[in-house]
């Protein structure tokens, strides 16, 4: 064999691995600068976008930077509250508009997908406008309202799909087995669906603890972590949030590979039984 | 006094009838299934087998009639409610419970004491001990099935709906599961109702067959009287292969009707006449055919045909088939048993038939005379 055609097979074996870790480079760049940024110290330049010198200041002391913690704790807190409200609601929801036959269900199907696919500052704007002519006082609960009202959609949406996909039969089948309504529905359609939910409420809380748009129109005084980074943009961001993006990202990755592990576990101690 | 403790657990549909929007899947239907039996429910697919099933099972409330297990009337009665259990056709096991749990799951929702050792007990029947924790999608075909099996018979119902569960296994393993299923269930002595539209199935398991045909029983009894005296043109032909024969009723003789079939009287007993009109199909099956080269004795009394000419010979090991064509046009199946006393005929040679009379069976002339034939 020729070393060009050596050469050309050896390129045909490993594009789809060389593609592969650069899209996978490309999508970790911005986190792993995210990661250094936090371990810098800018010293007294204006410039906190270079990487001077080596600390563990911002680790040891997170909430240095005035208003940023109380800020996180506020997106913490209405990211919590809206997931739990937005998953309950949807989830109902989507067993009534899956489980039931009523007038106007195709229509209901429909009118759900709208807030997902309307212009976010419009949303925020209308809801601006219904809060200040009904005289509603910005701030926590108005935030709440919205993040809840743009969660709810991604929650239906997800949780109609995992149900519309689950076999009649294994209720047909649980009813059979002796489980009254309330027993199929607990042991059998809820754990079915469960993942459904819990994907649908990882998802609203992303969203909730990243919206700035319809947050910021509906804030009134106060401040969630997206509106304390974007307003401190202005002067240069402290090295702390560099801190709390670690740290989210930290918690996200623990999740997925916890979950990753524990099914290779499962695996193994069915294969070795 | 046995017979009404038994007789209190059996299943009884009157005039059950079932109908879906502007179509009638079931119609009126009466059956009544004696407890500890092994009843099969044959009949082409669409022809309503499921629909009867689901209706025993409280999946499916019917449109009018009634069911009833003994005394108690369980029409409208809730699925949870019925000593019924069901091998669902798609077998419907729980995907998220490992095989144990899914086993378990109708004794856990009775209460039922002793589960561990229930279940220990039913994995071993069905000889999964080895498999208890792994889920569902883990497991082949056929130990899906017994798991789907063990599941419901471990409740110990009155009456046990199978739904085609031999459906999905190949040939082999379905021999094998079908004498496992005859012989769990001569164990158990519970009431087996076996869906299929496998006619070689019901015969070789049930003790009693219905076939359903567009969503009525054309004709219930034992095996081999479904076989030997169909009282249908369905029948005749979805269970095993029958001739078919267009005859006009001359009148009745002692114990037989007299029939002129193309020129030939042919008698036929008055048990095994079911036409009404002056019009008949005389029907026989293609082994009570007798074949013998012209003048031959042939050692059966009674209804002699000739001029029948071989238009087609094949020999399968056991038997030997012969399609004989007749001379008013109509070919004849005959099968012949290769036990050697007799040569084999060629194609294109002359031939007589013959058959004892008491194994002929009379229909009537308004059925379609290919009603069951099965086109594959
Ligand atoms: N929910 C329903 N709505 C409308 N029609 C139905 C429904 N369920 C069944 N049918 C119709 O009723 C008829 C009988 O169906 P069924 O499932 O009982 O057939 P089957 O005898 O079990 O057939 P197979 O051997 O293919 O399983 C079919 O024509 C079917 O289309
Ligand atoms: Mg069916």
């Amino acid at each position: 064999m020729s070393p060009i055609a050596r050469t050309w097979r050896w390129i045909r074996e490993h594009v789809v691995l060389a593609l592969g870790l650069l899209v996978l480079t490309y999508m970790f760049v911005p986190i792993a600068v995210v990661v250094l940024m936090s371990f810098n110290d800018p010293g007294k330049s204006k410039n906190v976008y270079t990487f001077r010198h080596f600390t563990l200041h911002n680790w040891m002391h997170p909430c240095a930077p005035a208003g940023m913690c109380h800020s996180v704790g506020l997106s913490l807190g209405i990211g919590l509250l809206a997931t739990i409200i937005a998953t309950i609601i949807g989830t109902m929801a989507a067993f009534g508009m899956v489980r039931h036959e009523f007038a106007g269900r195709s229509l209901a199907n429909t009118v759900i997908f709208l807030p997902m696919a309307s212009p976010e500052i419009v949303m925020g704007s209308s809801l601006l406008a219904l809060f200040v002519s009904t005289q509603v006082a910005l701030g926590f609960v108005t935030i709440l309202i919205a993040h809840v009202m743009f969660c709810l959609s991604f929650v239906v949406v997800t949780v109609k799909a995992r149900l519309t996909g689950l076999d009649d039969n294994l209720e047909q089948a649980a009813m059979d087995l002796y489980a009254n309504e309330t027993e199929t529905f607990w042991r059998v359609t809820f754990p079915l669906v469960l993942p459904g939910i819990l994907g649908a409420a990882l998802l609203s809380f992303s969203l909730s603890f990243d919206d700035y748009i319809i947050t910021n129109l509906n804030a009134g005084q106060s401040t969630t972590f997206p509106m304390f980074v974007w307003g401190a943009a202005q002067r240069g961001v402290p090295m702390q949030v560099n801190v709390i993006g670690t740290v989210m990202f930290l918690i996200a990755i623990t999740l997925v590979l916890g979950n990753e592990l524990n099914n290779r576990r499962q695996a193994r101690a069915l294969a070795t039984r | 006094m046995s017979q009404a403790s038994d007789g209190s657990r059996s299943l009884h549909l009157s005039q059950v009838t079932k109908e879906f929007a502007a179509f009638t899947a079931v119609k009126s239907i009466d059956l009544e299934v004696p407890h500890g039996s092994f009843f099969a429910l044959l009949g082409p697919s669409g022809c309503g087998k499921t629909t009867t099933l689901r209706m025993v099972a409280g999946l499916e409330t019917p449109t009018s009639g009634s069911i009833r297990i003994g005394d108690t009337d369980i029409t409208y009665a809730k699925p949870y409610q019925r000593p019924v259990n069901t091998v669902f056709q798609s077998y419907a096991l729980f995907p998220h419970l490992d095989i144990y749990e899914n086993v378990a799951f109708g004794l856990r929702r009775r209460r039922s004491p002793e589960v561990d050792r229930q279940v220990k007990e039913m994995l071993e029947l069905v000889e999964l001990t080895s498999q208890a924790r792994k889920k569902p999608p883990q497991l082949s075909g056929g130990q899906q099935q017994r798991v789907a099996l063990a599941r419901a018979l471990i409740n110990r119902p009155d009456v046990l709906l199978l739904d085609e569960p031999l459906g999905a296994l190949d040939l082999k393993l379905r021999r094998a599961m079908q004498l496992e299923l005859k012989r769990i269930q001569t164990e158990v002595g519970l009431t087996f109702i076996h869906v299929t539209h496998d006619q070689e199935e019901a015969m070789t398991m049930a003790d009693t067959i219905a076939v359903m045909n567009a969503g009525e029983i054309e004709q219930m009894g034992a095996p081999n009287d479904l076989y030997e005296n169909p009282k249908t043109t369905f029948v005749a032909n979805f269970l095993g292969q029958s001739n078919l024969i267009a005859g006009k009723v001359l009148g009745p003789d002692g114990d037989f009707v007299k029939v002129d079939m193309h020129g030939v009287t042919v008698s036929i007993p008055v048990s095994r006449a079911h036409a009404a009109g002056a019009d008949g199909w005389i029907g026989i099956r293609p082994e009570k055919v007798l074949i013998a080269a012209v003048g031959e004795e042939i050692d059966a009394p009674g209804n002699h045909l000739d001029g029948g000419i071989v238009t087609d010979v094949s020999f399968v090991g056991v038997s030997t088939q012969y399609l004989v064509r007749m001379p008013w046009g109509q070919e004849l199946q005959v099968f012949e048993q290769n036990t050697g006393r007799r040569r084999l005929f060629a194609k294109g040679e002359t031939v007589d038939l013959s058959w004892r009379p008491e194994y002929a069976f009379l229909l009537d002339a308004s059925q379609d005379v290919t009603a069951g034939i099965e086109d594959d």
